[in-house]
């Protein structure tokens, strides 16, 4: 069992990396010719986007509360990083390390956010999180139009342009693994049983709003390392860029790729931010297009296209040995 | 028998008020160690009541209660549990789309100290605990006959499992106390037997006390030592089965009605 665990680490690991491999390979190659940098663009954005979406589904899925406001721990991210970044350049730091250092630094601000938005907003049940991230991310929008050091309304511009494909890349299956090992440690375990039945999971001894709240601080940790890499990758962003449709594109992505599978979430965002690039000329279509393929997925698979279902070496390596065992036995 | 050393429970004047209804009304219980108490009363007598009270979700508008000398009132629900009062719900409350077992491991929280870090960095010390209340999990399960049924979905047990497996959850935080809220409802006799059984070896095995809500008369005077009645929220028989039995006041209020519940079906 723990060597067979220790196989799919591994080939998880080898996966990964022979898929960069080969990205990097095609780029390289120029096997996009002239779009080259175009399609590197839309690799780029669909590693913060993956981020994103899968952050949400801590919330969304495995918490089963609402957030209307994820662009809001988005941006405070992109800002807080873009702010640090600005600040630190020139100060002897490597692109890499200024990189580093601005995407942790938006991160941990998004996630203070989150333990100052979720302590109210978690401690009452129901809807009141939809709600109260939804008047969030408002609020902080009107915020970062009216603060000089965000641009005061205008275009925040002369960002440095840091984030790169191969950064967004790792930085992306750095958060992804760890979200994947959080979900399955205590902290996923309790945290379901609270979205199961939270009267249940109070008498089984959980402190419910700690983990309601913890869970949602991280979840807007990486929202927020999410908005680092959008900024350095935009190099210019506005408020409004982080406004009510963002976040709620966010959470189509999210039930449509499956809530409570981290899965869906990877396979939705990447489908999601290459489809509206692939049809540039339909632009205007796109949020009807989100509507009608949202509309479809609720009627035809309520829980997503993936629903819970998450990929799992180790249960395939432990399907295989089991067979071939049961194999063994007949023979 | 419970006076000389301190009670695990003790309830005093015990009462809750919604709006202008008092639900529960100066109630007082005593539970002495490994002893096993029975609470019944006709519907809505105020029995379920009492266990919200006692394990935080409602908060007393009179009295106080104590665990083991300690005063409990006003603790949050997870405070009275890590103190040790664990209880089962009417309404069967499991946590329905996840596994058997994590149902019971959800409940081991405490035994688990490893921190964000170590859970992501996969630890020897994460493993070490994980592999620890796995274990002590199967163990659990087996005691309430639940083995080799871990990795099935809880919602997909049968009834009387189910409520089996609540009781598995409720032992799993490892509490000196046991409030089991009408766990034989909707159970066939031989499913009862077996659960009076596991509850007779749970009482054995992990020295706790047992205070239990039914509302099956005869099943209480089988198995408990002492019971209390409540009608309208007030106590109105204590004693042994016999004496609660031969009470005029229970065999009006309780049997009456019963009676005629009985004859209305
Ligand atoms: N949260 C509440 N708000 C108002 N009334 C309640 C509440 N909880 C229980 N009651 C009332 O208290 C009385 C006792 O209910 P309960 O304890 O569930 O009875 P039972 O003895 O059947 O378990 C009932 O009349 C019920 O309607
Ligand atoms: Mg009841």
């Amino acid at each position: 069992m723990t060597k067979q665990r220790k196989i799919a680490y591994l080939l998880n690991a080898v996966g990964v990396v022979v898929i960069f491999a080969l990205l990097m390979a095609l780029f390289a190659a120029g096997v996009f010719g002239t779009s080259t940098t175009y399609i590197q663009g839309i690799c780029t954005t669909a590693c913060y986007t993956v981020i994103m979406v899968a952050s949400l589904n801590l919330v969304v899925g495995f918490m089963g509360e609402f957030s209307l406001g994820h662009a809001g721990f988005v941006s405070v991210g992109a800002y807080v990083s873009a702010i640090v970044s600005g600040a630190l350049a020139g100060k002897g730091l490597s692109d890499l390390g200024l990189f580093l250092v601005a995407i942790l630094a938006g991160g941990l601000a998004a996630g203070i956010m989150g333990v100052l938005v979720g302590i109210p907003a978690l401690r009452l049940r129901g809807d009141y999180l939809a709600i109260v991230t939804m008047a969030f991310a408002e609020i902080i929008r009107v915020c970062f139009c009216n603060f000089s050091i965000t641009g005061g309304g205008k275009t925040l511009s002369g960002i440095l342009k840091l984030s790169t494909f191969p950064r967004a890349f790792w930085v992306m299956v750095v958060c992804v693994t760890f979200m994947y090992m959080f979900v399955r440690s205590k902290f996923g375990r309790t945290v379901q049983a609270i979205r199961e039945d939270y009267i249940a999971a109070s008498a089984a001894g959980i402190n419910v709003t700690f983990y309601k709240v913890l869970t949602f601080a991280v979840s807007s940790f990486f929202a927020g390392i999410g908005g680092a890499i959008y900024a350095h990758y935009m190099t210019a962003m506005i408020p409004t860029n982080f406004n009510f449709n963002y976040s709620a594109e966010l959470l189509s992505e999210v039930i449509i790729g499956g809530t409570g599978s981290l899965t869906g979430s990877i396979i939705g965002a990447v489908f999601l931010s290459a489809l509206p690039e692939a049809m540039r000329q339909f632009a205007t279509y796109r949020m009807l297009c989100y509507s009608v393929v949202l509309v479809l997925v609720m009627l035809f698979r309520p829980g997503g296209i993936f629903g819970r279902w998450e990929f799992s070496l180790t249960r395939v390596l432990g399907r295989l040995t089991h067979r071939r065992e049961t194999a063994k036995k007949g023979a | 028998m419970a006076a000389t050393k301190t009670p695990v429970l003790r309830c005093q004047h015990l009462g809750i008020q919604f709006g202008g209804l008092k639900a529960v009304d100066d109630f007082n219980l005593e539970i002495g160690e490994s002893e096993l108490v029975g609470l019944i009363g006709p519907n809505g007598a105020g029995k379920t009541t009492v266990f919200n009270l006692i394990t935080g979700v409602y908060k007393p508008t009179e009295g106080s209660f104590y665990l083991n000398g300690v005063q409990m009132n006003g603790k949050k629900t997870h405070k009275i549990v890590h103190a040790g009062i664990a209880r089962t719900f009417q309404n069967i409350r499991l946590f329905k789309k996840m596994t058997v077992i994590d149902n019971v491991k959800a409940a081991m929280l405490r035994e688990l100290h490893y921190g964000m870090p170590q859970a992501i960095l996969r630890t020897p010390k994460f493993w070490r605990e994980e592999q620890a209340i796995t274990e002590r999990a199967k163990q659990l399960l087996a005691v309430v006959h639940l083995q080799g049924k871990e990795n099935l979905e809880a919602d997909n047990l049968p009834y009387g499992e189910q409520r089996r497996l609540e009781i598995a959850r409720a032992l799993a935080t490892d509490m000196k106390l046991l409030l089991l809220d009408e766990p034989a409802a909707g159970m066939n006799p031989t499913e009862t037997e077996e659960l009076l059984e596991i509850i007779d070896y749970i009482r054995d095995e992990f020295k706790i006390s047992v205070l239990l809500i039914e509302h099956d008369m005869s099943l209480v005077m089988k198995i408990c030592e002492r019971i209390q009645v409540l009608d309208f929220g007030t106590t109105i028989a204590a004693g042994t089965p016999e004496e609660v039995a031969n009470s005029p006041k229970v065999i009006e209020a309780y049997l009456g009605k019963d009676n005629e519940v009985v004859e209305g079906i």
